[in-house]
C-alpha cells in the first residue's frame, strides 16, 4: 500500500499558511461539543491538551505519573532551536529547514520540516509570555548557544534545565485549564488500548496504578503523546516508566508504525557502571560549545590510563587524539550525535577506550576554564557537571569527563500524515511519539522544539479540520467495541498475573537490552540482525513461560505495570530487527556496517530506499507488511552529508 | 568486603495503603557496591524479594536523574538522605559504610498521605499551581520574545526559584508540615518577570488560600526546607511572598481571577 502523506501543494513557504486556510473550522459555540483524549502530559501532550482547551475543547489529559508535571520532557539539558536570528549570524527559517533536513540524513518530509522551522519562532514567543526564565544577556535580551549539525546559534536554553521550564510552562497552561474545568486530568492512569468503532478513534481503555481499575473514556479524537521508545534498549537516557505500551497497543489496533529502527545513540553520556546500573545519564551536548573530545593517541596509553596508572591531565597533548576536530575541521566537536557517537565506538573498536571499562573517550574542559574561567563555566553548565561529580565521585572541574554513547531518543515512531494523524481517523500521535520531522537523525535541541510545534502550533489546527468533519455528535459510550476492548485489556490482565515462574521481568528486560545493543545498535549487519530476530522471539516465548509477576490487579502494582510494558518492547524489539534488516542502507542514526564510504562515513542508497517504511500489524507472531511512502524530494538537493 | 561492596541493613516502612497502619519491615541488602544509586540498591533488594516470593518495596522514583521530582524517601531523618542538594536518585551507596543501618521512610505530612508503602499523593501541590501557578495567556497573539528585555539578573534570580522539582521535601523536612517554599517559589519566579506583574498580588492569594485549603502548617522560619531542598530554593522567597500576601491583603489588591462559569 502507498500511502499518502497529504503535504499540501505549492511552494515551500507557502504549504503550511495555504492548508491553514484550507482546513475546516469548528465554530465558538460548537467546539464545547467535542470531547479531546490526550494521553500522556509532555511537551506535546500538554502543549497540546492547554491549547485545545484555550480553545473550547473539553479535554481529558492522562498520564501514568503522579503529576503532569513529571512527564520525561523535564529532563531534556540542553535547549530548544528556533530560527529567531537574533544573533544576526546568518540564520533563517530556510537554514534551519535545511539543517534538519541534513541532519536526518534526507529521509524526512520537506513539508513538515518547513512548517516545524516556520513555528519555531512562535514556541519562543509563547514560552516567554508565560514566564519560562530562559538566559538572557546583560542587555536583556535573550541569549543563545550552538549545538551540533548547524553552523549557527539558534539554540534558547535555561542553563542545563530548558526541557524542566518548558514542561513546566506548558503544566502552568494545563493547570490553568484544569482550574477553569476545561481540562480533566487523569494521572497515575495509564493507557493501555484504543478504542475504535467503524475504523474510527473514539476513546481509550486505562487502569488506575492506584486501585486497579480498568475504565473507558469517550472521546471524538484520541492524541497520543506518549513519548518515544528507547528503553526497549533497557538501559537509556529515558526514564525509568518511559515506555512504548500506548503507541504500541494503537499499533496493534491498525496504526502504522514508521522507520522503527531509527534510534539516536547520544554521544555524551557517563559511561556503565555494572550490572546494577537502571539507566544512563546524558551529559548535554551543549557541552561540546566548550568541551573538547579526545582520546589517547597510543593504545599503549589508553591501557595506563584504564589502569589507573596515570590521569588524564597526565597526558601530553602531542599524545592526545582530538579526533573529531582532526576529522571534521569545519565543525570539529559539533558534528552531529549520529557522527560523533560512531567516531567515538570506532576510538574504543581501536583499543584507545578510557575508563576502568574501556568503554569512554574525554570530554575536556581544561581549555574552556583556562580561557573564560571556571566561574563562567559553572554559570553555564553548573548542575550539569555536579550531576556528573555525583554520580562518577570525579571533579570534571580538574578532569576531564569520561563519556560514552547511549541510547537518548527514538526517530521512528507511528506513522502521521501532514495533520498529525495516524492512519486511523481521529487518532493523532505528537512529539516524539510520532515519526515525523528528524528523519534518520535528530539534531540537538530539535525534539523540543517539536513537541512544542505540534501541541501548541499544528494540532489545534488541523485537529479541528477533523472534528468539523465528523460532527460534534456525542460518541455512544454504550457501544459494544468499548466494553469489548476492556475485556480484552483485562484478560491480558490477568495472563501476566497468571504468570509465577523464575524470572524477573526486570531481567528479561535486561536481557531484551543486551541483545538490542549488540545487534541493532550503533552498528548493525545483516548477519547480527537475523541473529536478534532468533534471540528475540525464543525470550519473548519464555516470558510468556517463564516470568514472575507477583501481586494483584487492585492495588498498587509496579511489578504488573512493568511486566506489561516490557511485554510489548519484547515486541516491538523485533519489529525494529526486521526493519532494520529491511533497510540495508546507511543513514543517520541506522548504521550498516555493509553500507559505508570509503571513510566509514553512512552510504545511503537513495534509489531504493528515499521512503518511509511504515509496518502494519498482521497478528501476534505473523511478520508485519511493509507500506512505504516515498520521500519526494522537491525542493533539496540530495547528496551524500558532509561535515568536513 | 574486599571488593569494596557493602552489606547493609534496612529498616523500611511497609504500609499496604492509605487506610492500613504501617510498621517498619528489616531486610538485608547484600553486596551492594558503592557506585549504586540508592534506588538501585532498592532496585537489588526488590528483586532479591521477588524471587523469594516476597512483596517488593514501592516508591516512586522516575527519571532518575535529579530533575522529575518523582522520588522521595525520607533516609536517616533526611528527606532525599543525608547529602546536600540533591535527590534520593542521585545518593550513591558511597555516602554509607559497610554494615551501616539504615531508616527509610515516607514523606510524613497530613496533606501528603501515604498510598502505599513510601510513595506519598502529592497531588495537593498540583492543586495550589491549578489555583494560580500561571500567566493567563493562551497560545499564540503573544508579543515578540524580544519585546519586553528582562536584566539579567531578574532573569537570573526568576530561574533560581523556578528550579523548583516539586518533590515535596521542604514539607517533609518542616516540623509544621509547611509547604511555604514550595509555594513561595512559584510566586517569586512568575512575581519578579514582566510577564507576571498583572496577576501578581491575584496571583498569591489564590495560591496561599488553596495551600491553607490542602492542610499544609504554617512557617515558623525554622529554616530546615531550605537546608534539605534538593535545588537550593531559599528562604527569600518566602520573604517575597509575604510582602506580596500583605500588599495584597492591606492595600485591597482584589482578587481578579478567571472563574470557569465567568469564561
Amino acid at each position: 500500500m502507498s500511502l499518502d502523506a497529504k503535504i499540501p501543494k505549492g511552494p515551500l513557504a507557502e504549504k503550511w499558511s495555504t492548508h491553514k486556510f484550507n482546513l475546516k473550522l469548528v465554530n465558538p459555540a460548537n467546539k464545547r461539543k467535542y470531547d479531546v483524549i490526550v494521553v500522556g502530559t509532555g511537551l506535546a501532550g500538554a502543549s497540546a491538551a492547554a491549547s485545545l482547551a484555550e480553545l473550547g475543547y473539553n479535554v481529558k489529559a492522562f498520564c501514568f505519573q503522579d503529576s503532569p508535571r513529571r512527564a520525561h520532557s523535564i529532563a531534556a539539558q540542553g535547549g530548544i532551536n528556533a530560527a529567531k536570528n537574533y544573533q544576526n549570524d546568518g540564520d533563517s527559517v530556510y537554514r534551519l529547514f535545511y539543517d534538519t533536513i541534513k541532519g536526518g540524513d534526507y529521509r524526512s518530509r520537506e513539508g513538515n520540516v518547513y512548517r516545524l522551522a516556520e513555528v519555531s519562532v512562535n514556541i519562543i514567543d509563547q514560552c516567554v509570555a508565560q514566564g519560562v526564565p530562559f538566559a538572557r544577556e546583560y542587555g536583556g535580551l535573550l541569549d543563545n548557544r550552538s549545538f551540533g549539525g548547524s553552523q549557527v546559534s539558534r539554540t534558547f536554553y535555561a542553563r542545563g534545565q530548558t526541557g524542566q521550564q518548558l514542561l513546566l510552562g506548558a503544566y502552568s497552561a494545563l493547570n490553568r485549564q484544569i482550574h477553569l474545568g476545561k481540562v480533566k486530568m487523569y494521572t497515575r492512569t495509564e493507557m493501555l488500548d484504543v478504542v475504535t468503532i467503524d475504523g474510527q478513534a473514539k476513546g481509550i481503555v486505562t487502569r488506575s496504578l492506584i486501585n486497579g481499575e480498568v475504565e473507558t473514556h469517550t472521546g471524538h479524537a484520541v492524541l497520543l503523546g506518549t513519548g518515544g521508545y528507547g528503553n526497549v534498549f533497557y538501559l537509556s537516557t529515558n526514564a525509568i516508566g518511559s515506555n512504548v505500551t500506548a503507541a504500541w497497543r494503537a499499533h496493534k489496533r491498525g496504526a502504522f508504525f514508521a522507520n522503527p529502527c531509527y534510534t539516536q545513540i547520544h554521544p555524551t553520556c557517563i559511561p556503565v557502571t555494572g550490572d546494577h546500573q537502571s539507566k544512563l545519564t546524558l551529559m548535554s551536548e551543549s557541552l561540546r560549545n566548550d568541551g573538547r573530545v579526545w582520546a589517547p593517541k597510543t593504545i599503549a596509553i589508553a591501557e595506563q590510563l584504564r589502569k589507573g596508572a596515570i590521569k588524564a591531565d597526565q597526558v601530553k597533548e602531542d599524545d592526545r587524539d582530538y579526533f573529531l576536530e582532526r576529522k571534521y575541521p569545519s565543525f570539529g566537536n559539533l558534528v552531529p550525535r549520529d557522527v560523533a557517537s560512531r567516531n567515538a565506538k570506532e576510538m574504543v573498536d581501536d583499543g584507545r577506550g578510557v575508563g576502568g571499562s574501556g568503554f569512554a573517550v574525554f570530554l575536556d574542559f581544561a581549555d574552556a576554564i583556562h580561557r573564560l574561567g571556571k566561574d563562567a563555566v559553572a554559570a553555564k553548565y553548573g548542575n550539569l557537571f555536579d550531576m556528573y561529580y555525583q554520580i562518577t565521585d570525579e571533579d570534571p572541574y580538574k578532569q576531564p569527563m569520561r563519556i560514552y554513547p547511549a541510547v537518548h531518543y527514538t526517530m521512528g515512531g507511528l506513522w502521521v500524515d501532514y495533520n498529525l494523524s495516524t492512519n486511523i481517523p481521529g487518532l493523532y500521535a505528537l512529539g516524539e511519539c510520532n515519526f515525523s520531522d528528524h528523519g534518520a537523525n535528530r539534531l540537538g535541541a530539535s525534539a523540543l522544539m517539536q513537541g512544542l510545534a505540534d501541541g501548541y502550533f499544528v494540532i489545534p489546527y488541523t485537529l479541528g479540520d477533523y472534528l468539523a468533519t465528523i460532527g460534534p455528535k456525542p460518541v455512544d459510550a454504550n457501544h459494544p467495541a468499548f466494553e469489548k476492548t476492556k475485556q480484552e485489556v483485562i484478560t491480558r490482565i490477568n495472563k501476566l498475573l497468571a504468570l509465577k515462574g523464575t524470572k524477573t521481568v526486570n531481567e528479561y528486560h535486561r536481557d531484551l537490552g543486551h541483545i538490542m545493543w549488540e545487534y541493532c545498535g550503533m552498528a548493525r549487519t545483516a548477519e547480527g540482525l537475523t541473529k536478534a530476530k532468533g534471540l528475540i522471539q525464543a525470550l519473548r516465548a519464555d516470558f510468556w513461560k517463564n516470568a514472575i509477576v507477583v501481586g494483584s490487579n487492585e492495588e498498587v502494582n509496579p511489578a504488573l505495570e512493568r511486566a506489561g510494558r516490557v511485554a510489548d518492547f519484547l515486541e516491538l524489539g523485533e519489529l525494529m530487527v526486521d526493519d532494520a534488516l529491511m533497510r540495508k542502507e546507511s543513514c543517520g542514526g541506522h548504521f550498516r556496517l555493509e553500507s559505508q564510504t570509503p571513510e566509514g562515513e553512512a552510504l545511503r542508497d537513495d534509489e531504493h530506499f528515499a521512503f518511509v517504511a511504515a509496518w502494519e500489524y498482521n497478528g501476534d507472531n505473523q511478520p508485519e507488511v511493509l507500506n512505504k511512502e516515498i520521500l519526494d524530494f522537491e525542493f533539496v538537493h540530495l547528496t551524500q552529508r558532509s561535515y568536513k | 568486603m574486599s571488593n569494596g561492596n557493602m552489606n547493609l541493613t534496612l529498616k523500611v516502612w511497609r504500609q499496604k495503603n492509605a487506610e492500613s497502619k504501617g510498621a517498619f519491615v528489616t531486610y538485608k541488602a547484600e553486596n551492594i557496591s558503592p557506585d549504586m544509586s540508592f534506588l538501585e540498591m532498592l532496585d537489588v533488594v526488590n528483586e532479591g524479594l521477588i524471587h523469594t516470593g516476597g512483596e517488593p518495596i514501592h516508591f516512586d522514583h522516575d527519571c532518575r536523574e535529579g530533575i522529575c521530582g518523582m522520588c522521595s524517601l525520607y533516609i536517616n531523618g533526611h528527606p532525599h538522605g543525608p547529602k546536600n542538594a540533591i535527590t534520593t536518585c542521585q545518593l550513591h551507596m558511597r555516602t554509607f559504610h559497610d554494615g551501616e543501618i539504615i531508616v527509610i521512610e515516607p514523606w510524613r505530612a497530613a496533606a501528603f498521605p501515604v498510598i502505599k508503602d513510601l510513595a506519598v499523593d502529592r497531588s495537593s501541590f498540583d492543586r495550589i499551581q491549578q489555583a494560580g501557578g500561571f500567566v493567563s495567556v493562551n497560545t499564540g497573539g503573544v508579543p515578540d520574545a524580544n519585546e519586553i528585555p528582562i536584566p539579567k539578573v531578574i532573569a537570573d534570580e526568576a530561574f533560581n526559584s523556578a528550579t523548583c522539582i516539586g518533590c515535596g521535601a521542604c514539607v517533609a523536612a518542616c516540623k509544621n508540615a509547611s509547604a511555604m517554599l514550595f509555594v513561595s517559589a512559584k510566586v517569586t519566579q512568575l512575581g519578579m518577570l514582566p510577564q507576571g506583574q498583572p496577576e501578581r498580588y491575584s496571583r498569591v492569594q489564590a495560591m496561599v488560600a488553596q495551600m491553607d485549603a490542602e492542610g499544609f502548617g504554617n512557617c515558623t522560619n525554622t529554616g530546615a526546607c531550605e537546608a534539605e531542598c534538593p535545588k537550593e530554593i531559599k528562604m527569600t522567597n518566602i520573604s517575597r511572598m509575604n510582602n506580596d500576601y500583605f500588599s495584597a491583603k492591606l492595600f485591597g489588591q482584589e482578587e481578579l481571577h478567571e472563574h470557569a462559569s465567568g469564561e
